[in-house]
């Protein structure tokens, strides 16, 4: 049975379908929200979540995740 | 002088070498095309780039990396925006993260309207962001105190403003600056304060390692025009300071031999 996880993303409140087989992972988040997963950095909780553990790093419901990328600054 | 002395006329900052002494920002274009176009006609080889949230509701939105290729510029995460030394410190590791480098440029501000360093910020800062590994290169007040302090700590260049961020006043502290230079070894970069071409000039005239800029290209009517200008003010700024000026007098001093004149 797939499950519902509420996350806070970028400070809106988001809910989504987890897979099946487990908790959604950062990866599969990245995957639904359709973003290219070599342009952005990821924070769980306030903490950095390094690239190669997006696959591992599962997501519950009540966690806060900030997605960021560069744009044009002086 | 010749164009073979200047073509041999490099600067390292963190161990990274460049032939560009104009480090421009890549904000407040019309649109990413125009900031392509600038960045290409200013021969920068470092751009500051800043962090922010992704718009999820538009996740497909064009991103700067494919208009400016970070395999080819060398991308200076900024801290633009971060008030105090928590926020400036989580901001560069989101961008080490997203972009996988050190060098940062740190800026931590007070508040608006001056945006002036918040150098107790700063100190704190680059004090955590050093002991994590980061390279800093650290916006500043033109303190001599503070920039000795921050180079003791190990920051990799030191970046004192000339006026306050996009106000487009030109060095309103040449002797500062002077003087802050002699005492600091590593590169030294006049970071905001530059609003036209000849601020350019001045700020290498007066021995700057790079000059920091990004209004006076974004705001120029024509861009692009400005980011040439801006190209060619630092290369003859630092030639003018290579070549050493001829000692200023009070008085005249003709260029024209008096001997041999018609009586």
């Amino acid at each position: 049975m797939p499950s519902t996880v509420t996350l806070t993303l970028n400070g809106e409140s988001r809910s989504f379908e987890g897979p099946a087989g487990g908790p959604l992972s950062v990866q599969g988040l990245l995957v639904l929200l359709e973003l290219d997963m070599r342009k952005v950095a990821v924070e769980l909780n306030e903490e950095i979540v390094p690239r190669s553990r997006y696959a591992e790093t599962g997501l519950a419901s009540g966690d806060s995740l900030e997605i960021v990328h560069f744009i044009g600054g002086g | 002088m010749d164009g073979a002395v200047a073509g041999d006329d490099t600067w390292t900052v963190a161990g990274r070498t460049f032939r560009s002494r104009l480090i421009v920002g890549t904000g407040r274009y019309k649109d990413l095309e125009e900031t392509a176009a600038a960045i290409e006609a200013s021969g920068a080889e470092i751009v500051t780039v800043a962090v922010r949230r992704v718009n999820l509701s538009d996740p497909k939105a064009p991103m700067l990396q494919d208009y400016v290729d970070p395999k080819k510029i060398t991308y200076l995460p900024n801290t633009a925006g971060c008030f105090t030394a928590r926020e400036a410190v989580r901001t560069l590791r989101l961008a080490r993260e997203a972009g996988g480098w050190n060098l940062v440029k740190l800026e931590v501000l007070g508040p608006a309207p001056l945006l002036y360093p918040d150098m107790p910020g700063t100190f704190e800062a680059a004090k955590e962001l050093i002991a994590d590994g980061f390279e800093v290169m650290v916006y500043c007040a033109d303190d001599p105190l503070a920039a000795v302090r921050l180079q003791e700590m190990g920051c990799v260049a030191i970046m004192p403003l000339g006026a306050p961020i996009g106000s487009g006043l030109g060095l309103q502290n040449p002797a500062m600056l002077t003087m802050i230079k002699e005492n600091v070894t590593v590169p030294f970069v006049v970071d905001a304060g530059i609003g036209t071409a000849s601020d350019a000039a001045i700020a290498m005239e007066l021995g700057c390692d790079a000059v920091l800029l990004n209004s006076a290209i974004a705001h120029a009517k024509d861009p692009v025009v400005m980011a040439k200008a801006m190209k060619h003010a630092v290369q003859a700024g630092r030639l003018a300071h290579l070549a050493g000026r001829m000692p200023r007098r009070m008085g005249a001093d003709p260029s024209s031999p008096l001997a041999g004149l018609i009586r």
